[in-house]
């Protein structure tokens, strides 16, 4: 699976300008994630019960209020849980085997997501990990569309 | 209060059955249930028919077939727990005294392969988050991180709930399987191999209560239903089988089954060391290791000893899953809870055959699942 690091830039915006006539580049969905750099997952932070949530609310999942306003969730952090997903799971089109897990960012909220490391024994509890943007797949269109994920900042 | 016996109770065999509608199962189990009371039309003034996959008016196709309408039939969806939740309704009803007799079955017939479920965005389908057995994986290599359970474990768990399925003859699955050939059974999502996952299936269960005092079943045994209570999750915990997209770094947000057992040994006026028997969800092998600690069965991070101290095991201090669990029988998701209270209602009688635990007086049935819902009942004798 390709994949593009967060400090190499905007990768979408980067791929629209160079890329192939009449591609386009696209999130999986809006408002996930920002290409930076650095790349990072849009949250939101309760002013109620302090918080925070992802993917982004406009009422608190956790205390119910509406005092929850956008901010961007801190781009590092350390792996929680992992594993490898080998069989291609409903409505998905792209590669398989990949990495999915549970990364607690440093301000503490655990998000799941992909891994851009496949292989569950080259990663271990508590390493240090990095919100990404990777390609999932590129549609009929030509259309590329895009994800977060988190990639490992030093090998195991 | 008004207490709440099991007068009948039916079953339609898990597994798969081409040739026969799911509806067809339901009348099979619903109509040994009512045969075991020595209840016929007219007999019961409600229904509650738990089924995930059943359609509009399961219950009622049901009910149709057995020209036994006219009566509330209400359809219960709550995932694995669809059965448990229909219970909670119909055992609810009986104490509220709104009604003296009523029926409770589940009917399912699963899909085939990893099932697509609404419960995801298409973004998450998209991306690749709907996949159902990664979340297992992610709980199970939890447990080996915070409970020193060992692959070696999940393994154990497999062998121990096919060899009690082996005297199932209600099973999908009866026959042993041993450790070695679970583990190089292939790997569905690290930690967890194909054989130490459930297989969805297709089945059928019917359990008929009424208000306490002489049941026109009661010659069969008289077994009381103690509790039935239906939870769902708090936020919280990033693994809930809410799957939420993310959660808090507080570990101490109790999970969906916890809140469902502590209400349960409320209700029934017993502890975790009043048990007999257990029946738990084991989807997968950490599954019911985890439904140990979520239940309290052993202190949290002792579920691991608790297996190899064989205490779980057939002739053990409190066998677990003596049926087969949902490994040998497989997992109708409307069916399975009471699928669960059909085989502790005939542990509880002594009518369990081969698998038979001797003197049984206090069982607990356990399911938890998407939304989150967790069900947990305790029967007593
Ligand atoms: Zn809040």
């Amino acid at each position: 699976m390709h994949y593009i690091r967060a400090v190499d830039g905007v990768v979408s915006r980067a791929a629209v300008a160079s890329g192939a006539e009449g591609a386009a580049v696209v999130p999986v969905h809006d408002g996930l994630f920002d290409a930076g750099p650095p790349a990072h997952l849009l949250g939101s932070a309760c002013d109620s019960c302090g918080l925070l949530s992802f993917p982004r609310v406009e009422r608190c999942g956790y205390c119910g209020e509406v005092d929850s306003r956008p901010v961007n969730l801190p781009a590092t952090g350390r792996l929680w849980a992992w594993t490898a997903v080998t069989t291609a799971p409903p409505g998905y089109r792209g590669a398989v085997p990949f990495g999915f897990g549970v990364v607690e960012l440093d301000a503490g909220p655990r998000v799941v997501g992909r891994l851009t490391e496949p292989d569950p024994d080259r990663l271990r509890a508590h390493q240090p990990m990095e919100t990404v943007v990777v390609t999932l797949h590129t549609g009929d269109d030509g259309q590329v569309v895009t994800t977060y994920a988190f990639a490992p900042t030093v090998p195991a | 209060m008004t207490t709440v016996e099991v007068a009948g109770v039916g079953l339609h065999p898990f597994g798969r059955f081409p040739g026969t509608s799911v509806s067809d199962m339901g009348v099979v189990a619903v109509s040994a249930a009512l045969a075991e009371a020595g209840i016929g039309r007219g007999g019961f003034q409600a229904a509650y028919c738990g089924t995930a996959y059943g359609g509009v008016a399961s219950g009622h196709r049901v009910l149709g077939k057995l020209g036994m309408t006219g009566m509330p039939i209400v359809d219960v969806e709550a995932g694995c727990a669809s059965g448990a939740a229909a219970l909670m309704l119909a055992s609810s009803a009986i104490r509220a005294g709104q009604y003296d007799t009523v029926l409770v079955f589940g009917i399912e017939k699963m899909p085939k392969g990893m099932i697509r479920s609404s419960f995801f965005e298409p973004w998450q389908e998209e991306a690749g988050l709907a996949a159902t057995p990664a979340y297992f994986a992610l709980r199970a290599q939890r447990l080996m991180t915070t409970s020193g359970v060992t692959k070696d474990d999940l393994a154990s768990v497999v062998v121990k709930n096919r060899r009690h399925g082996v005297h199932n003859p209600d099973a999908m699955f009866q026959t042993e399987v041993d450790a070695s050939s679970v583990l190089t059974s292939r790997v569905v999502c690290e930690p967890l191999h194909l054989w130490m996952l459930c297989t969805p299936n297709e089945g059928a269960a019917a359990v008929l209560l009424t208000a306490g005092g002489p049941a026109p079943g009661r010659a069969a045994g008289r077994v009381r239903l103690a509790a039935a209570e239906l939870r769902s999750h708090l936020a919280g915990p990033v693994l809930s089988e809410s799957t939420p997209m993310s959660g808090t770094a507080d570990d101490s947000v109790p999970p969906a089954s916890t809140l469902a057992a502590t209400a349960a040994y409320e209700s029934a006026g017993v502890g975790p060391d009043d048990l007999d028997l257990v029946e738990c969800q084991d989807t997968d092998a950490a599954r019911e290791l985890i439904s140990y600690e979520e239940l309290g069965l052993c202190p949290v991070g002792g579920s691991a000893d608790l297996l190899r101290r064989g205490d779980t095991a057939r002739g053990g201090r409190l066998p677990v899953n003596l049926s087969g669990g949902l490994l040998s029988k497989g997992e109708p998701l409307g069916a399975s809870a009471l699928g669960q209270v059909v085989e502790l209602v005939r542990q509880l009688r002594g009518q369990a055959g081969d698998r038979q635990h001797p003197g049984a007086r206090v069982a607990l049935a356990h399911t938890v699942g998407r939304g989150a819902n967790a069900g947990v009942s305790i029967l007593t004798r």
